[in-house]
């Protein structure tokens, strides 16, 4: 009995130790055909290769190694030039005829409904006061004239062909087109410094406070005779000047990026500052237009603050009372009254 | 009329930029230009390929719908061409342009990029088939010579072809038949909107 039970033992044991490497001998060795680790499935290696399915599943372009110095050539392929094309021929310039047409036919509706806003004749009639120094008209002038250029030239790219070109054709308005491009690059230098400088020089006026708040609940004297309080400038005032300092900004900083290509984005970088680029535009001008209505046609003595720089006395105490009682109260003699003494208001 | 296309195969393309060259030589680009260049992919890698793109002169052309003031134009033959008088060179055919094919003289000096400049499938521009101004403009017009690209018509392994989609379609058809493999027409989908079915 002892003798069968060391016996079975040694078999156990010799067959376990026998058995061992035999376990683990099909994972050391490997198939001869997967020996090199380049052709798993045994198949020809000239065959195995890359292929725009592929490549378009791991990334949304193809890009590749190139031998030029030209960087942006290694992209292949971006089917999202597509998209932009869609996004330019298809989107835009409905999306540009129904702000900007929006706007003017809001503000026709609006002069109808509301007519020119007058203002009431008090004893101040005939005085003037200094609403705008020189300065600030120059700034003001400098900014609104590129502006003007800009939106035209910059609606140009969008609308010219539709609606310029068939009436002037092709070689006419090819040149045009050259004349407004070039307008556009150069003058947004000016058109950055200026509303960086009216930034500046009025941002200390423009800081929202609680009066704003109630010159909007009362209608900012829109609707109905009485106006509400207000400093040098009301809520819809300083309204303009945060559109102007936001989409300023925004449209200095895209257009930087197209000024100088390719300088830190990639073609889909900038697909997108285009986008971004003619759809604040497109807002930017229908805020703008809102602007020139209400100072000029739509307000009787308003244009005078950015024209001659001086103001109806009266208009400014309907409008502006705050402002008016803070300037007297600087000169009690009231040297910014134009009429007195005309040499200081200059 | 024929529908001219471009069709790269990459299984034989060496990256040899023969047809870059080519191309440069034959209608004396500007420096820094390149109507066509070869891009590697996967490089260094298993299966890498090489492909030599151009304009492919789409179908619906991004360049054309998005210029701004229609300055393209598209031939009998379906090549894409455009008018240097009329560009303004704005470089928004660059951003639409699926393949990298616009090309401008002095980039980035702005205000002053020049009038955009591309692949014209070897035919020229608008003004008069092989006159100088022409020339000068687009370089050389071999389609009007009777000849097709030079750049597929000098590769060394016949890997860029030329000619009617249809017909060039079939030679590569037959070759991946024979061959039993290929990688596939490279941007056709992208720009015809179809493939080369095997």
């Amino acid at each position: 009995m002892r003798r069968a039970v060391t016996l079975f033992s040694t078999l156990v044991l010799a067959t376990t130790l026998l058995a061992l490497p035999g376990a683990f001998e099909p994972a050391q060795a490997q198939n001869p055909q997967q020996q090199d680790g380049l052709n798993p499935m045994g198949t020809k290696p000239t065959a195995d290769s890359v292929n725009e399915e592929f490549l378009f599943k791991q990334n949304s372009k193809i890009t590749g190694r190139i031998s030029i110095p030209d960087g942006k050539a290694a992209n292949l392929i971006q089917p999202q030039g597509r998209e932009y094309q869609s996004f330019r021929e298809r989107y835009l310039p409905w999306i540009g005829a129904a702000f900007i047409l929006g706007m003017l036919a809001a503000l026709g509706a609006f002069f109808l409904w509301r007519g020119r806003i007058l203002t009431d004749d008090t004893q101040d009639s005939g005085k003037k006061i200094l609403r705008f120094n020189a300065f600030e008209r120059f700034t003001h002038w400098m900014t609104a004239v590129c502006f003007i250029i800009l939106s035209l030239s910059g609606l140009n790219y969008i609308f010219g062909k539709r609606l310029l070109m068939p009436l002037i054709g092709p070689e006419a308005f090819g040149a045009l087109a050259q004349w407004a491009k070039y307008s556009h690059v150069y003058l947004a230098w000016p058109f950055m410094f200026g509303v960086a400088m009216m930034f500046v020089v009025w941002i200390k006026d423009n800081i929202p406070n609680r009066l704003d708040w109630a010159w909007i609940k009362a209608g900012g004297g829109f609707i109905g005779k009485k106006h509400p309080h207000a400093a040098r400038f009301n809520a819809g005032q300083k309204g303009v000047f945060w559109m102007v300092a936001g989409f300023g900004a925004a449209m200095s900083v895209t257009g930087i990026m197209m000024l100088f290509p390719f300088a830190l984005l990639d073609i889909n970088g900038m697909q997108v500052m285009q986008v971004i680029h003619s759809l604040i535009g497109i807002t930017f001008i229908a805020g703008i237009l809102a602007h020139i209505y209400i100072g000029t046609l739509g307000m009787k003595g308003a244009y005078d603050a950015m024209g001659s720089g001086k103001v109806d006395l009266a208009w400014a105490r309907a409008h502006h009372d705050l402002w008016v009682e803070q300037e007297q109260a600087k000169t009690a003699s009231g040297p910014q009254l134009g009429r007195r003494h005309p040499a200081a208001a200059e | 009329m024929a529908r001219m296309k471009f069709l790269c195969d990459a299984d034989r393309c060496i990256e040899c930029n023969a047809c870059v060259t080519a191309c440069k030589n034959e209608h004396e680009v500007p420096w820094g230009i390149n109507r066509r260049r070869v891009v590697t992919l996967n490089d260094g890698k298993p299966g890498e390929r090489s492909v030599s793109m151009a304009c492919m002169h789409c179908t619906d052309a991004p360049c054309a719908a998005v210029c701004p003031v229609n300055c393209f134009y598209t031939t009998a033959d379906a090549v894409v061409l455009h008018s240097k008088d009329i560009c303004i060179g704005c470089g928004y055919c660059f951003y639409a342009c699926p393949f990298g094919a616009p090309q401008y003289p002095r980039v980035g000096n702005f205000g002053s990029r020049g009038k955009m400049d591309k692949c014209t499938y070897c035919s020229g521009g608008p003004e008069p088939d092989l006159s100088v101004a022409e020339y000068e403009k687009y370089g050389s017009n071999r389609l009007a010579e009777g000849k097709l690209p030079l750049c597929a018509e000098m590769c060394s392994t016949k890997a860029l072809l030329a000619g009617d989609g249809e017909m060039i379609a079939e030679i590569y058809k037959q070759r991946v038949v024979k061959r039993g493999y290929g990688s596939g027409a490279w941007g056709w989908k992208t720009a015809y909107r179809e493939t080369v079915a095997i």
